[in-house]
């Protein structure tokens, strides 16, 4: 009955988000106040009954009701509680409805804060968001529905895939989404915009904050799961350039130049239609993504369904978005020149340095991602691209990018003479240098110009990043959130290549073979397998060994790797026994028996890993301080919006 | 200089600029594709023999062997027409199985052995890489689901 329920709801889900697109979109072309009052109410009444769908799909893999289809699929009576929930979005039926209700809830937010906005402009930006739920629902109901059942019901269910059963999987697809359908809040302000014709530092500063908790949801998404792929795929890896991670990490790249654009924007008023083509980009390459994802073209851990109508959809839902979004533009653009002039030297050169460099970056990882399919579409050669070009090829843009950041930091808008920061710049850059000698140098060893490099620049974004926080502290000056905010992202950056740049030049691993009681040595540390054990989960069988660690015969760590076989799904999975310290992890895993009581193990050495997702969480963590700061709650005033349009007319 | 005069420098810089970083990017790029081959060109000679790449096929019953104790591991790919012997060294992943579908990247060695770097296996356990199900399909043989699988 739930299932059915559910269902009905998703149907009349869709229902609502056609009038709140029309009606958005119409009412605002048409100036009536009550079509835009309708539009909004539809957001609302779209919302409850996705959240009632939602909640069905939850409440049937609760109840363990085996006659629907999904549930058999993905779910098992042994299955623990909390993973049931989790099993929702263990698929692509139900990972597709948490995308619609992660759409339409932007939609209620939006609703609901927009008080600052004119009510055509919101009603145009909901109309838009209405089109694109509609298009989600539409492709649920036709191609993925997950409320389908199963006749006769199957006796009991084939389990979530184990490798989602952990707790930081669980709650990665959630925090991705968020930042994927994000985006398609700056989309949607483009289109109004451009549909508006009229593009002004005020609208910058509209978009703005939905640009940022986007990008900072997207941040966390991507370090969850790079952080889960390290310990849980056993591999230890913490990035493989695998597609469907490049098709998370493109529109990152894009929501990052486009929350460096927009500053330009709403400052200066410079960069309009190049704002516009950002916002229209970021959405594009999330909606490419899931395509990617979704289709099957491309062959990862990830796709897990490949269904080609889907992947038509979707690629047509992807062209009616961009196609319709460009062909606006190339209509509207000619409207948004900006007339104010900068020198090579300011704040504007170095925004848009930065937003060439990143997107020269993005265009390296797409080359990277879609060549493979375009040679195989044309029936050419079967080829991959592997990892060595991402890692080679992504650090030429984003090499002199960081370099850069430090000075951008600094310099002032219109026109920048350093005379102030000119000292302290020079300073920071020599104590990064010489940072950098020590650690790479003296306490790793040497291994190569490129890790001295990088280090070099991640400590002169750090000083860099606190040199304008602690002057206008001791001076005395106000310190906007949003100063801060920019701070600590960029010095969360700076964590993030510490930690990137020491992992992947002093890393050790090694696989060898152990019985208890056998030891080896590893990375300048003793690991000795004491004991082999089973061990018994709540739905699966597992072998235990303990590794006692120890440096100079002292006791640094036991842990405890398994290897687990999942009782439904007969997978084995390796669960990495780590111990983890803020500057180096020690990564066992267990391989395969090799006869008698000896195991293959892998061992590794991982230095300052931490890092890199410890500086994800203070990027984003910078960027929820930027959007608390106070211009974006305050209210435009009558006066203040009537003197901007009429700068945006002179302009 | 004059405001144009500037210009043309921003924009000579920026060509250039760009230029460099495709012509770097199309040399890293030629060096890191990998190509992949199907047991029946590799024994048909197609594939090279001084550069890595990538061959994937099923793994038949019975052609897995393994000293004991030891990390070094000998197996078959097969595409139901021709086979390969690949050898490798490590720990192997989670799903790799006999009967299974995989893709080993490496060199062909010297005696005719593949010498495997990496062994991808995929997380799940109907799933078959899509090259593997093209080449197999390009041998008019279907490999069942659960039942053994043929050895030729």
């Amino acid at each position: 009955m739930a299932a059915e329920l559910g269902h009905f709801a998703l149907i009349l889900a869709f229902c609502l988000s056609l009038p709140q697109a029309f009606f958005g979109l119409m009412g605002a072309h048409w100036r009536r106040p009550h079509w835009i009052a309708l539009a909004n109410r539809a957001v609302a009444g779209q919302w409850v009954f996705t959240l009632f769908s939602f909640a069905c799909l939850s409440y049937v893999f609760y109840q363990n009701d085996f006659s629907v289809l999904y549930v058999a699929q993905n779910s098992n009576s042994e299955l623990p509680t909390f993973y049931r929930f989790a099993a929702v979005w263990g698929a692509h039926e139900g990972s597709l409805l948490l995308w619609l209700l992660v759409q339409v809830t932007w939609a209620l937010g939006v609703a609901a804060f927009s008080g600052n906005m004119p009510q055509q402009m919101t009603s145009r930006v909901l109309g838009v968001l209405g089109l694109i739920s509609a298009g989600f629902a539409l492709f649920i109901l036709l191609t993925s529905n997950p409320f389908l059942r199963l006749w006769p019901a199957a006796p009991d269910g084939r389990d979530l895939n184990p490798l989602l059963q952990d707790p930081a999987l669980a709650i990665h697809p959630p925090m991705l989404y968020i930042g994927y359908v994000g985006f398609s809040v700056p989309f949607a302000f483009a289109v109004a915009a451009m549909l508006e014709g009229k593009l002004d530092s005020i609208w910058a500063r509209w978009v703005r904050p939905w640009a940022t908790v986007a990008w900072m949801f997207l941040t966390c998404g991507i370090a969850l799961g790079s952080w889960w792929a390290y310990y849980e795929l056993g591999w230890g890896g913490w990035w493989f350039w695998d597609p469907v991670e490049n098709a998370s990490f493109m529109p990152w790249l894009i929501g990052t130049a486009l929350i460096h654009s927009l500053a330009a924007t709403e400052k200066r008023g410079l960069f309009k239609s190049w704002t516009l083509l950002l916002s229209i980009t970021a959405f594009s390459l999330s909606l490419l993504g899931t395509f990617l994802v979704r289709s099957g073209v491309i062959e990862s851990v990830h796709a897990f369904a490949s269904d080609p109508g889907r992947g038509l959809f979707i690629l047509s839902f992807l062209g009616v978005c961009v196609g319709g979004a460009l062909g606006l533009y190339a209509w509207r653009a000619p409207l948004f020149r900006s007339n104010a002039g900068f020198s090579p030297v300011s704040r504007e050169s170095f925004l848009l340095f930065n937003n060439i460099l990143l997107v020269g970056a993005t265009a390296v990882i797409l080359i990277g991602t879609t060549y493979p399919m375009f040679m195989d579409a044309f029936g050419l050669d079967k080829v991959s691209v592997g990892p060595p070009y991402f890692e080679a090829m992504f650090l030429v843009p984003m090499l002199p990018m960081v370099f850069l950041l430090a000075p951008g930091m600094h310099a002032a808008w219109k026109k920048a003479s350093f005379e102030s920061t000119k000292k302290i710049l020079a300073v920071l850059l020599v104590v990064a240098v010489v940072l950098a000698l020590v650690v790479s140098v003296g306490v790793y060893g040497w291994k190569s110009v490129m890790t001295i490099v990088g280090l070099t620049a991640a400590f002169w974004v750090a000083g860099a990043a606190l040199v304008d926080p602690i002057s206008r502290w001791r001076k005395g000056h106000s310190l906007p959130a949003s100063i801060i905010g920019m701070s600590v992202a960029h010095f969360g950056l700076a964590m993030f290549i510490v930690g990137a740049t020491t992992v992947e030049s002093y890393k050790q691993e090694t696989d060898l073979s152990l019985k208890p009681g056998q030891s080896a040595e590893h990375a300048g540390f003793t690991f000795t397998m004491t004991q082999l054990s089973d061990v018994k989960g709540p739905n699966y069988e597992a072998v235990q060994s303990e590794v006692v660690i120890t440096r100079d015969g002292k006791q640094v760590a036991v842990v405890h790797p398994q290897k687990r076989v999942y009782r439904v799904q007969k997978n084995a999975m390796t669960e990495a026994g780590i111990d983890a310290h803020w500057n180096r992890d020690l990564f066992v895993a267990m391989g395969e028996p090799l006869g008698g009581d000896a195991w293959s193990l892998r061992l590794q050495y991982k230095p300052m890993v931490r890092f890199i997702w410890l500086g994800a969480a203070v990027m984003a963590l910078g960027g929820l301080i930027a959007i608390c700061d106070r211009r974006y709650r305050k209210r435009v005033t009558v006066d203040e919006g009537a003197a901007a349009a009429a700068g945006a007319k002179t302009a | 200089m004059t405001p144009r005069r500037r210009r043309m420098v921003m924009v000579a810089l920026i060509v250039l600029g760009v230029g460099s970083a495709a012509a770097f990017a199309l040399t890293a790029f030629q060096d890191n594709l990998l190509y992949f081959y199907s047991p029946s060109d590799v024994t048909a000679g197609k594939a090279p023999t001084d550069r890595v790449f990538r061959v994937g096929g099923m793994v038949p019953e019975g052609s897995f062997t393994r000293a004991q104790g030891s990390l070094e591991a000998h197996f078959i790919l097969t595409d139901y027409a021709h086979e390969v012997k690949v050898s490798y060294t490590g720990v192997l992943p989670d799903l790799f199985r006999e009967g299974q579908g995989v893709i080993a990247r490496g060199r062909m060695g010297a005696d005719g052995v593949f010498v495997a770097e990496e062994v991808l296996a995929k997380h799940d356990e109907n799933y078959m890489p899509p090259e593997v199900a093209k080449t197999l399909k390009k041998q008019h043989e279907k490999p069942t689901n659960s039942g053994p699988l043929p050895t030729t």
